[in-house]
């Protein structure tokens, strides 16, 4: 049984805005297991970073929230205050940005930005901070770290940057680290080795990864769970294995099916037709049925419970209704399921 | 296969186009550094490379936006690279290009119908107002956008619908050939599709060709029929699209294809990735040599002699 170290119950957030309220996330549940890489996956505006900003309380004024809460070890961390959360911070929940050049100060060194966290959580002297910031900076392959310590941000490559980021995320040994779209601003040879040095460090500390992203490829590589919002909630969660090749919500068709895959040469891409929902007033029921060509007529008025896939398996479709009309999902689906199938055979045998 | 090529028509033809910025000063960049390749009526040629490869200036320069240090962009026969002003106007009417950024690229204070309009405007394509609004409404239906949506503002539109805007701003002036510098990277991954779905519709009914600018590789791979492979400001290989990545020839592409991740997680668990040693990249005598028929790889004539 995996040791479950955050736990998110019914997180409500709202925006308040000159158009009016934004319900931004709408009753939002999912726990993290120690050391897992939990992957969040949508399109921009589904609250995949307001959920995760929600966890350690970084957000914009106007946000609010309305319900919920954020267990870590057993405390919710909603009601700590902003004093505690500082404690927090950095220390046992750190966060890596997408944006290796805006979330490093320019006039200060990267030696004393990494070493930064250990200096304000004064958990070490100076000389040590910065000790334990040469070794991080050497972890996160940052060659000749101890001259180029006393280096500035603009004289380092975007790769190199974000490296820095994930040292100074790293220094203190968090046990969540949450990670928000940290290789989409990098070149595709950058963003493997970046993955592949998260993926080497969470070996090595032992640290569980929230990692949001809307490349499909990117969270096959890395996650062993995943979560699929859209408009504010979580419409279906599962193993990777299980939401690649035994998808059940006909968003996650959608998304799986927008992605040019190797066989797809000379057809049309399936897009996901029109435009995600408005969250100033969510549609009643299913907010997704607008652009789902598999919507029953119960989506329109009420919105889906989780349905049971497996024990690790869940998804929010009327269509896996004991009395929903089995529907025959796209072609490149069911070849999914194929393959999930031949899967689940090898493991049994 | 050879043959049939070379009977195809070359819309566009850079010859050893050079871009160099700050040239002959201490902080000269060679963003684009002695290249030449052919684009074919109505293929989609992709420009490939990492930041800072010259992918965006490649075409900016072939669209005029700068002034190409030195070398030849020939267009119908034309030298482009050595137009006067007014020249220039006839030639940009056959030209256009698609910006990655549907924020910034759409004037905010200008309804979508001017927008769109500007340059029918520019170059006398309406005989009237009434005229100009037809063929407004005609093009917004063009890329499925409503034709009411032409006293609006951008700022009513989706990411999508702005770029949408921005393709039918381009069609306007009936133009032969397109340059779309990432035009997808901005958008969302359910609407990437829908746009690239636009994209070769409009190019099968008016027998467009595209020069396809992008980093996002897969992508790239499903709309181009040949790909350039752009580093360091020179083509390192340049190769019909299937062929550059079953046979990729030059170790820097080899270590870009091997670098993209596949929405497969059976796949992903056993992932290579090659590296490349950019210490090694160039060495003297290289050049962009046709090693196999239609494959271009950027090498020394030892190499290319392996190929024989």
């Amino acid at each position: 049984m995996p040791e479950k170290i955050l736990d998110v119950q019914n997180l409500v957030v709202d925006f308040t805005t000159l158009n009016g309220t934004v319900h931004a996330i709408r009753n939002v549940s999912f726990s993290l297991n120690k050391g897992e890489t939990l992957a969040l996956v949508g399109e921009s505006g589904s609250g995949k970073s307001v959920t995760v900003r929600s966890i350690i309380q970084l957000y914009a004024k106007n946000a609010k929230v309305m319900g919920g809460k954020v267990n870590f070890h057993g405390e919710n961390l909603l009601q700590k205050s902003p004093k505690e959360m500082n404690k927090l911070r950095g220390k046992k929940i750190s966060m890596i940005f997408q944006d290796p050049m805006t979330s490093l100060d320019p006039t200060m060194t990267i030696g004393k930005q990494v070493a930064e966290p250990l200096l304000v959580h004064h958990d070490a002297t100076k000389e040590a901070a910065y000790q334990r910031a040469q070794e991080v900076l050497e972890l996160v392959g940052i060659p000749n770290a101890k001259a180029r310590m006393k280096n500035y941000p603009h004289q380092f490559s975007g790769g190199q940057r974000q490296r820095i980021v994930i040292a100074m995320a790293i220094i203190d040994n968090p046990e969540i680290l949450i990670a928000d779209e940290p290789t989409t601003a990098l070149d595709v040879t950058v963003q493997a080795q970046i993955i592949s040095l998260l993926k080497d460090l969470q070996q090595r500390i032992g640290t569980a990864i929230i990692f949001i992203t809307h490349d499909l490829g990117v969270v096959a590589g890395i996650a062993d769970r995943v979560a699929v919002m859209y408009a504010g909630k979580i419409i279906e969660y599962g193993t990777t294995d299980e939401i690649y090749y035994n998808p059940q919500h006909p968003y996650t068709w959608g998304l799986l099916d927008s992605m040019p895959t190797l066989d797809i040469q000379g057809q049309r891409l399936k897009a996901i037709p029109g435009s995600p929902a408005n969250l100033i007033n969510p549609p009643k029921g299913d907010a997704f049925a607008p652009r789902n060509p598999y919507a029953l007529k119960i989506d329109s008025e009420e919105e889906p419970p989780f349905f049971k896939v497996t024990d690790s398996h869940y998804a929010a479709t009327w269509l896996l209704a004991p009395r929903a009309p089995k529907v025959t999902p796209p072609a490149s689906i069911q070849k999914r399921f194929a393959k999930y199938t031949a899967l689940r055979g090898e493991d049994h045998a | 296969m050879p043959n049939s090529k070379q009977q195809r028509k070359a819309v566009i033809q850079v010859r050893n186009l050079k871009q160099y910025f700050n040239a002959g000063k201490k902080s000269e960049v060679r963003a684009v550094d002695d290249i030449s390749f052919d684009i074919y009526e109505g293929e989609t040629l992709g420009l490939v490379g990492e930041s800072g490869s010259g992918k965006t200036t490649t075409g900016r320069s072939i669209i005029r936006l700068y002034n190409p240090t030195s070398g030849e962009v020939i267009f119908n026969g034309q030298n482009i690279a050595k137009l006067k002003n007014r020249d220039l106007k006839g030639f940009r009417k056959n030209m256009q290009m698609i910006f990655q950024d549907p924020y910034a690229s759409l004037d905010p204070r200008m309804k979508v119908k001017d927008i769109i309009a500007e340059g029918i405007d520019i170059h006398h394509l309406a005989k009237d107002q009434a005229e100009r609004d037809h063929q407004v409404a005609e093009l917004l239906e063009k890329v499925n956008l409503s034709p009411d949506f032409a006293n609006r503002y951008p700022h009513e539109f989706s990411g999508g619908q702005r770029q949408r805007i921005g393709i039918a701003r381009a069609l306007a002036v009936q133009p032969k050939f397109i340059i779309a510098d990432e035009p997808i990277s901005a958008l969302d991954v359910s609407i990437q599709a829908q746009v690239v779905n636009l994209l070769q519709d409009i190019q099968q009914e008016q027998n467009l060709t595209y020069l396809f600018i992008a980093h996002d590789l897969s992508m790239v791979k499903y709309i181009s029929d040949r790909i350039a492979v752009l580093y360091l400001g020179k083509i390192v290989e340049l190769a019909d699209t299937e062929e550059v990545y079953n046979h990729p020839l030059h170790p820097y592409t080899q270590s870009l294809i091997s670098a993209v991740p596949v929405p497969d997680p059976e796949i992903e668990k056993n992932h290579k990735i090659k590296t490349f040693d950019r210490s090694q990249a160039f060495h003297d005598d290289d050049q962009l040599r046709e090693v196999l028929p239609g494959h271009f790889l950027y090498c020394n004539e030892a190499t290319a002699a392996t190929f024989k």
